[in-house]
């Protein structure tokens, strides 16, 4: 794709996103508020396992941590919400970059065992804290009403403060892994040795790329707590984590669009599949993730990158 | 002192089950390089078919070998429809698949079976074996003892065959064992059946102690990592003994340290992942992993 071609898909969605809300009802904008959170997310998810190659079966865990962040804030010492979220970020990407210095050591597998076992112990440890989290009840919050008295119902409000945080930090990420630091990112993952080799501080960098992926992903929980209007154990069970990462190989590994096509997935294809099936909706699921994986095995992404390029050599062609 | 004895004697009887599926894990890993998320799922559906062909009035044994044959046909079949389109794709694409693998079988499972516990018999005797004042349950020494067959037959069969030989071959060194004349592709379908098959028995194990339902394997499924973990993901001998160990830890510190107790039990084997992976990561009895560059 040309700058200018991307450019111009940039910007016709943005113009989609911006216009959705003058046609659908409050609840399907709901539902495509949490497109936006899971986006996020996966984008964090994205950098970590797209682009510097490490596999993380527990993103769920930074997700919740988020989450609860933001919970405990405003529910115990009424903080406002967007300070909250910034908190669920911070403190996402202290622990991620702490849990990043042992799984420095753990490569492929081993790293996919550490943190699906991290996925799998989250809601016991939520439960154990009852005086924070609130036990397995949770913590119910309400959802805020739109500043500066604008005419929104806090369904539209939230979508467009949920578009603003997604926007920023797409900008963000995009800016972080196109320059220096994206290339020692890449490069650790492509062969870690010879990045050493070339200067790049390998610890250092999968440490921080670590923590920069828990940090989106713990603002995209602390997003979806306030969004949800409510947190609880169970939300976070280890299907969540493998949600993630079913989202990012589906949209796309190692493509920002891809977290986008990776959202819209994980938030309506398993609604589709309880229509194709009540009895057995998951079976449906699973079946549109292993059809999705024959037919694009590199993601949504990947297979729309594959058309242009195929679109754009036959032009080429004709014209010659 | 009492309690310590039992409380280790029943640790290494929920030791056993971690072993088996960790062998089962371990199987897999050894043959294909991948390690199978629908591993627990693929246990708890095989269990589901001996307990069908037992409510058709099937005696206990057979149905136990008819499951086998079942499953390792399964497994196979498996191999052959789900795995092998993406056998050459990269390693995330054959662990999404694996997991679409096992929401389709627990779902699944669910649909034909209902959520709804069910009871499976023990092939052993009610009566608990005592010695001294420590009790043995005898379904739990069985099930020990039916553990370590599985691996003696497993070793016996990877040693002393040529069909066990042509398997670590294969996944030793495709190519060179291509050439050799050995069917690699056929043997990575074997591998996952015999993963299936030793997946049946610690399913037909473990459901007399948790009772029958879709969603058995989820727990055990995780303290299994954890045992290959600990013992080595190249070693099948390791991966059982460290599913004892599991076992064994697991109760003592339920027992011993308060704060943690039943709730925080999932929490201990992550616990003890981390540590092990962080300090001996190829595990107590594994070979480490040698990369050239």
């Amino acid at each position: 794709m040309t700058p200018r071609a991307r450019a111009v898909a940039v910007a016709a969605a943005l113009a989609v996103a911006l216009a959705l809300p003058l046609f659908v009802s409050n609840f399907r904008l709901f539902q495509f508020t949490q497109v936006a959170v899971y986006a996020i997310a996966l984008l964090g998810l994205n950098v970590l396992t797209g682009y510097n190659g490490q596999i993380s079966l527990g993103h769920g865990a930074f997700y919740a941590l988020g989450a609860y962040t933001t919970a405990i804030m405003i529910d115990k010492w009424d903080v406002p919400y967007p300070l909250t979220i910034v908190t669920a970020g911070v403190v996402c990407l202290v622990v991620g970059f702490l849990f990043g210095i042992p799984a420095l050591r753990l490569e492929g597998l081993y790293l996919a065992l550490a943190t699906f076992a991290l996925a799998l112990a989250i809601p016991q440890i939520l439960k154990y804290f009852e005086h924070w989290t609130g036990g397995s009840q949770g913590i119910v919050l309400s959802k805020p009403n739109a500043p500066w008295g604008l005419k929104l119902s806090p369904d539209q409000w939230l979508y467009f403060f949920t578009l603003a945080v997604l926007v920023a930090l797409f900008a963000l990420a995009r800016n972080l892994l196109m320059g220096r630091t994206g290339r020692a990112i890449v490069a650790i993952r492509d062969n870690a040795i010879a990045a050493q080799a070339m200067g790049v501080n390998t610890a250092l960098y999968k440490s921080l790329t670590f923590g920069v992926s828990a940090a989106y992903t713990g603002v995209a929980g602390g997003l979806s707590a306030i969004v949800i209007a409510f947190v609880a154990p169970d939300a976070f069970n280890v299907f969540l984590s493998i949600t993630f990462l079913t989202g990012i190989v589906i949209g796309g590994l190692a493509s920002i669009s891809g977290a986008i096509f990776g959202a819209l997935f994980i938030q309506f294809v398993p609604n589709w599949a309880q229509d194709i099936s009540k009895a057995a909706p998951w079976a449906i699921y699973g079946i549109f993730l292993i059809g999705f994986m024959y037919v694009m095995p590199f993601g949504i992404a990947g297979a729309i990158r594959r058309l242009l390029a195929r679109a754009v050599r036959r032009g080429t062609a004709a014209r010659a | 002192m009492e309690i310590f004895f039992q409380q280790v004697v029943s640790g290494l009887a929920t030791g056993g089950i971690y072993g088996s599926v960790a062998l089962a894990l371990v199987m897999i890993y050894q043959a294909t390089d991948v390690v199978n998320y629908a591993q627990g799922e693929m246990a708890m559906f095989s269990t589901y078919i001996a307990w069908t062909l037992m409510n058709a009035g099937v005696p206990y044994w057979w149905a136990f070998f008819g499951t086998l044959v079942i499953s390792f046909v399964g497994g196979v079949v498996l191999e052959r429809v789900v795995i092998r389109p993406v056998e050459n794709k990269p390693i995330l694409t054959i662990v999404i698949v694996c997991i679409g693998l096992l929401v389709i079988l627990n779902s699944v499972a669910g649909w034909i079976y209902s959520y709804i516990q069910k009871p499976f018999p023990s092939p052993f005797p009610p009566k608990p074996i005592m010695l001294g004042t420590v009790v043995f349950g005898a379904h739990d020494l069985g099930a020990i003892a039916v553990t370590l067959v599985v691996l003696a037959f497993l070793y016996a069969f990877f040693r002393f065959t040529t069909l066990g030989l042509a398997m670590r071959a294969a996944a030793q060194n495709p190519v060179s064992s291509r050439l050799c004349g050995i069917r690699v592709g056929w043997m990575l379908a074997i591998g996952w059946g015999l993963a299936a098959m030793v997946g049946a028995v610690a399913g037909m194990m473990v459901a007399p102690i948790v009772f029958l339902d879709p969603n058995m394997m989820a727990g055990i499924l995780i303290y299994a990592f954890a045992s290959a973990t600990l013992g080595g993901f190249t070693s099948p001998g390791g991966a059982v003994l460290g599913g004892l160990i599991v076992g064994v830890i697991e109760n003592l510190v339920g027992t011993y340290v308060h704060f943690i107790g039943t709730e925080l039990k999932l929490t201990v084997a992550l616990a003890l992942i981390l540590v092990v992976l962080v300090f001996k990561p190829s595990g107590l009895f594994g070979r480490a992993a040698v990369h050239r560059v």
